[in-house]
């Protein structure tokens, strides 16, 4: 295939104009519309943490008032959670790459596709009107009846926005399913698909299942608020604890949204780099169904002191140990893949290995909280704060930052200084420890959580974390440095820099708007490194 | 008290060093595959890393027995933790027949304590050491949660309704108690001291403040005072049911069912008495939403619970609620 060239039709090029961006159809130009948007909401976000951790150096609640922290760590979950995290793999990378993986020309519905970025927007325009009306203070998880009738916050208009923009990612899920099913090109059988596209197709699973759940448990906290309806709210006759259970039937597997596209990514970069077929394909691919069907199952064990019947309690215990099996074995899968492989020590290597770590720490984390006797004394403390970090940023935006990192020369036609990635890579691993792993020791201790000031003992370690996430910021601001620096360059990245094997690698860089010249065929299984190479010793 | 810069808490009560010990086996389990897979993948790494540019890796496809093993081994530890946590739970969430009971109620933004000679405290809760205490929780307005980490236990206060949690202070001394379920603008603030007492330490407290009368003795003046007592009187002329040794018994209901009267269903009945209504009764009774708070509440059920059939048959078994149905 052709290299290196700058092709003048590349999907970047051609047509010009704004018109052609915000009125495309292409999945690509899509997917960096979003990847833009994305970024500017985790910008925001991150702006909302250094306030929190700021605001924590001191036991006393001195810098803010009560209310504004309150309202400051609800931005940050709402923004991050849900204009960030959630949409991060699958709306960027994972648009940009579902069609190209499957050899068609674009995703089954191009102008859905569109409509998803726009409700994504108008959700997100929502929420930050929300924020300059003054904000919303019950916290990412909107528990009544605080939520119902208590605050006296911005709700519904926050809430609306994550209505809306739950919509946007349904309509991506239906988008994936129906293209993985219906247009992977000939001889791309189910078995032979990279396991990027399994870990979509499990994640759009959990996308249409789950998200009208949680749109309706918002849509009855608005009801309630504005019309009075009495389903939360005790008062009434309405029952607090019943919110707690739809907005967890669907925020649990919301979790899995946010790390099994993840772990898709990291199967892919973990063949690239060792340049070695997955170790147990089919076993890292069933392990991401597992986990998007038991992981409906488990809602219950974010209530074992929410006065929930003690024996439902036992069963959520049981099947969250079982959920916790099929990541291990993803685990252990990547681990034995490196095992006689040929390593490489780009920058994408440095991603996997913090990433591996990172989630490793995150995931038997989990473990103990799904221990019941022990998750009472760390339910709503510190420790659960720094077991969802370590799985949704150290593992989630790891795994993202790894695959922008991977991906980012077919996306833009841009190569980028690979020193700086690796620093980068280095800075916010050592500073992602540094800020979250102290918050463990603080939650056994019992520093509950979503507290503006704390007794004085606490200090040395908040500071602690404070101080990693001043290294973990740098990291963060150091990346979108070089990569922004790098588009005002000319386009320098060859078809495939890694030699790694997939249908994007066969396309140039930057590829063009129908992605193929020709149809392709697919002949081989995915990661066919040894393969290819004996083929090529024979020639 | 506390050091300046602790790493580990206190444990002052019965069930803490075996929370603690469950902890220690998780974190040893946890952090053996911890060391175990980063070496690895640090080894393999570095061992079989890149020497040139064509390279690639061995044609390894994955091993089955491999595969069973690692899914084996999780499982089975996995399975030692649920049953471990599990019984630890349940330690945790059944109080002992014999325990004390002290009524908290939380309210933006504190806690609200009556122990049942009638001495109240806000924010502040004396225990006597050694003894069994079951903590009955309300809450007046949103979720709360009673949390005491130097004794590893914690529940949510939950409007309409009742729960409880109980423990044993093993060491004299003050620990921090936190709110420990967002609950608005001072949630940080509504924290407050367990102060554990010698025995006759804590006699001598309770001697020393002002009493308002016991619970039960306060429940009785509301029966009385809410008119309760014109509808349910002690024989069968009443328009309501006999209230004499309902506690604890099983209740026929209109609709058929079959309840247990816990404190959860007396609660209800006051609160919103057409949820249940008994047996051959009509849904006269109005409700007392609004008139009787969280406090007059637990005194109201402090009072029914004690008015046992004479002639002492079997005594009700403790109904605890954790809550559920
Ligand atoms: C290895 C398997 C895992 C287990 C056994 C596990 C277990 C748990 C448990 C029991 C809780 C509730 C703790 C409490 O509130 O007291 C929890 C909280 C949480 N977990 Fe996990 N978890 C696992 C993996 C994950 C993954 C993969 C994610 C996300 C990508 C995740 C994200 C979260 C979040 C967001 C919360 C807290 C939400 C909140 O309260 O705001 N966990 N986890
Ligand atoms: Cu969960």
């Amino acid at each position: 295939m052709n290299q290196a060239v700058k092709e003048p039709n590349s999907y970047l090029d051609a047509p010009h104009g704004v018109a052609s961006w915000l009125l495309t159809k292409d999945h690509k130009r899509i997917a960096l519309l979003y990847l833009i948007s994305i970024t500017v909401f985790f910008v925001i976000g991150a702006l909302f943490a250094a306030s929190i951790r700021v605001e924590l150096l001191t036991p006393e609640g001195d810098l803010f008032s009560a209310d504004l922290y309150n309202k400051v760590f609800t931005l940050h979950g709402v923004v991050m959670i849900f204009f960030f995290l959630i949409p991060s793999i699958p709306a960027t990378l994972g648009n940009f790459l579902v069609p190209i993986m499957c050899g068609a020309k674009d995703l089954a519905f191009p102008r859905i596709n569109l409509l998803s970025w726009y409700l994504y927007l108008i959700g997100a325009t929502l929420t930050l009107a929300a924020v300059a009306l003054g904000g919303v203070d019950t916290g990412w998880t909107f528990y009544t009846p605080y939520s119902s009738m208590a605050s006296n916050t911005n709700v519904t208009i926050a809430a609306l926005g994550v209505f809306i923009a739950g919509f946007s990612s349904i309509l991506t899920g239906f988008n994936f399913i129906v293209t993985i099913h219906r247009m992977r090109a000939p001889g791309l059988t189910w078995f032979r698909m990279p396991l990027f596209l399994w870990a979509n197709y499990a994640t759009s699973l959990v996308m249409i299942l789950g998200t009208p759940v949680v749109a309706i448990t918002i849509l009855l906290v608005g009801a309630e608020r504005a019309l009075g309806f009495a389903i939360f709210d005790p008062r009434m006759g309405g029952d607090p604890v019943l919110f707690q259970h739809l907005f967890w039937f669907y925020s649990h597997p919301a979790v899995y949204i946010m790390i099994l596209p993840g772990m898709g990514v990291i199967s892919e970069l973990v063949a690239a780099v060792s340049r070695k077929q997955i170790f147990g394909y089919s076993f890292v691919a069933y392990s991401s169904l597992a986990i998007a069907i038991i992981g409906f199952l488990v809602w219950g064990h974010h209530m074992f002191v929410s006065s929930q019947s003690i024996y439902a309690g036992l069963v959520f215990s049981i099947i969250t140990m079982i959920v916790a099996v099929p990541s291990a074995v993803k685990t252990f899968n990547w681990t034995a893949t490196l095992y006689k492989g040929s390593i490489t020590w780009d920058s994408p290597t440095y991603w996997v290995i913090g990433f591996m770590g990172l989630f490793l720490i995150g995931g038997l984390t989990g473990l103990f909280l799904g221990s019941m006797g022990l998750d009472v004394h760390l339910h709503d403390t510190y420790f659960v704060v720094a077991h969802f970090h370590y799985i949704m940023v150290g593992g989630g935006v790891m795994a993202f930052l790894g695959g922008i990192h991977f991906w980012w020369p077919k996306m833009t036609g841009r190569m980028y200084p690979e020193v700086a990635g690796k620093i980068s890579a280095v800075l916010v691993f050592v500073g992602f420890n540094l800020t979250f792993f102290p918050q463990f020791v603080l939650g056994y201790l019992g520093m509950p959580r979503r507290y503006h000031a704390y007794p004085e003992e606490f200090q040395i370690l908040n500071v602690l974390s404070t101080s990693g996430a001043a290294v973990l910021g740098t990291g963060y601001l150091l990346i979108l440095f070089y990569l922004v620096a790098s588009l005002f360059k000319p386009r320098n990245a060859p078809a495939n820099p890694w030699g790694a094997t997939g249908l994007e690698w066969e396309i140039p860089s930057p590829p063009i708007t129908l992605n193929f010249e020709t149809d392709p065929i697919v002949t081989e299984d995915a990661y066919n490194y040894a393969g290819r190479a004996r083929k090529a010793g024979e020639k | 008290m506390q050091s300046t810069f602790p790493l580990f808490p206190q444990a002052a009560s019965s069930i803490a060093s075996d929370v603690d010990l469950l902890y220690f086996f998780i974190l040893a389990v946890s952090s053996f595959f911890a060391v175990l897979v980063s070496a690895l993948v640090v080894y393999f790494a570095l061992r079989y890393r890149r020497t040139h540019a064509d390279e690639v890796g061995h044609d390894i496809h994955g091993s089955i027995a491999l595969e069973l093993l690692w899914t084996v081994i999780p499982f089975i530890l996995a399975m030692v933790m649920f049953f471990w946590g599990a019984d630890l739970y349940f330690r945790i969430a059944r109080p002992p027949a014999d325990a004390m009971e002290i009524f908290v109620v939380g309210k933006q933004w504190m806690w609200k304590v009556q122990h049942p000679e009638g001495v109240r405290e806000i924010n502040e809760l004396h225990v006597p050491v050694g003894r069994p205490v079951r903590i009955t929780l309300g809450s007046e307005d949103v979720l709360h949660d009673y949390y005491i980490p130097a004794f590893r236990v914690k529940m949510d206060a939950v409007p309409g309704k009742l729960t409880t949690m109980w423990f044993t202070a093993t060491k004299t001394g003050s620990y921090h108690i936190f709110c420990a379920e967002y609950c608005g603008t001072q949630h940080s603030g509504m924290v407050g001291q367990v102060i554990v007492m010698e025995p006759n330490d804590y006699e001598a407290w309770l001697a020393g403040g002002r009493s308002t009368g016991t619970a039960v003795e306060n429940g009785e003046k509301l029966f009385t005072q809410l008119a309760c007592i014109t509808c349910h009187k002690t024989d069968s002329s009443g328009r309501g049911p006999i209230l004499t040794g309902v506690f604890g018994s099983t209740v026929d209901l209109q609709d058929g069912r079959q309840v247990v009267a816990d404190e959860n269903y007396l609660r209800e009945s006051i609160m919103n008495p057409q949820a249940k209504v008994v047996r051959n009764y009509q849904p006269i009774m109005p409700t007392f939403q609004g008139t009787v708070s969280e406090e007059n509440l637990l005194q109201l059920i402090a009072y029914i619970k004690t008015l046992k059939v004479a002639a002492p048959a079997t005594a009700p078994a403790a109904a605890a609620p954790r809550g559920g149905q």
